[in-house]
């Protein structure tokens, strides 16, 4: 393959299609609204709450916090970082990035979490 | 002609992926990024709640045996939470400005990044300085270790993303980002979104789940 052939090919790989203004403005109005939901759930368990709601979300609060969390990451990540239109290499490598990071924030609570409760003289604290 | 292919090769060092190397580079190094704040968002976790003294981040304790309120600002903190995503928006709208040519919506949202940008920072500084004038030191106990480690990291990071949005306004200003090197700032603006999107992490783990 010849200089200009490879620049070609590249140009190609490379020229991909970006989200329009009105798909930015989309997303930037959803991860408001997102915030704003998750500051209400906050705010309906943990103050001035209607007893019946407050109730009815209180057990599963912490679940829908962190998947509200997640689905704006996931909008973030898709849109803003164009890794919807940019390849799957890059979203292999974010993806994979992520699992680690996962694999390490688990592995650091597992191991803590079991000297606290079957080494408790270990426990700086105790 | 050859020349000029030559040229957009070397300008743009692409790889035999066919990813500009730049590019691909910001992506490693985002990846490295994620799993050291992993490591920080798994220690706050493992010490959550743990502490034997206040302060408390979302109850009631006792300083020197008069009762405190919670530390932490939920209000002041959503609205920062608030700029920042925003200046995410505001950042891919210079990139489309940067990548059509359009100087004046380069300039104009770049400018308004870094403003949202320099207020979340204001408001970590505030935070941190309120928190302190309230008893609340580095070593006073594992959460304001872990809050401070955790939240100081991710202000850092702001602070330099900051820098690197400064440096490419003055380049844009100066007149020397044209439609061919935008890529410059899809790099910073690939870094910012990354602060964001550890933010989105940060904001429920530390201040609404309890």
């Amino acid at each position: 393959m010849n200089a200009s052939a490879h620049a070609s090919t590249a140009a190609e790989v490379h020229q991909h299609a970006h989200p329009t203004w009105q798909t930015y403005t989309k997303i930037a109005i959803t991860l408001f609204v997102l915030t704003a939901l998750e500051v209400a759930a906050y705010e309906v368990v943990h103050r001035h709450a209607p007893a019946g709601l407050a109730t009815m979300l209180e057990p599963v609060v912490v679940e829908v916090l962190l998947l509200l969390s997640a689905f704006k990451f996931a909008l973030v990540a898709m849109f803003y970082m164009h890794l919807k239109s940019d390849g799957k290499l890059l979203s292999g490598i974010f993806g994979f990035s992520l699992l680690l990071a996962a694999v390490i924030a688990l592995s650091l609570m597992v191991i803590f979490m079991y000297q606290y409760q079957h080494a408790p003289t270990a426990n700086p604290l105790k | 002609m050859a020349d000029t292919a030559h040229a957009h090769i070397d300008e743009h060092h692409y790889t035999a992926t066919g990813i500009d190397s730049r590019k691909l580079a910001i992506w490693t190094f985002i990846g490295s990024e994620c799993m050291f704040f992993a490591s920080l968002i798994g220690t706050y976790l493992v010490y959550k709640g743990r502490d034997l003294v206040g302060p408390k981040p979302h109850a009631e304790w006792l300083l020197n045996g008069v009762p405190q309120e919670q530390m932490l600002e939920i209000p002041l903190v959503t609205f920062g939470t608030s700029l920042l995503l925003f200046s995410s928006f505001f950042i891919v709208l210079a990139l489309s400005g940067a990548q059509r040519g359009n100087r004046k919506a380069l300039i104009g949202w770049l400018v308004a990044t870094i403003f949202c940008g320099m207020f979340f920072v204001g408001m970590q500084v505030y935070e941190f300085t309120h928190f302190v004038h309230r008893g609340m030191g580095y070593t006073t106990n594992l959460f304001s270790s872990t809050f401070y480690t955790l939240t100081g990291f991710h202000g850092t990071h702001v602070t330099l993303g900051l820098i690197w949005l400064i440096s490419v306004l003055v380049v844009a200003l100066r007149g020397k980002l044209p439609p061919e090197k935008a890529l410059n700032l899809e790099i910073a603006a690939l870094y910012w979104h990354f602060v964001d999107v550890v933010w989105i992490v940060i904001f429920p783990v530390v201040y609404l789940i309890r």
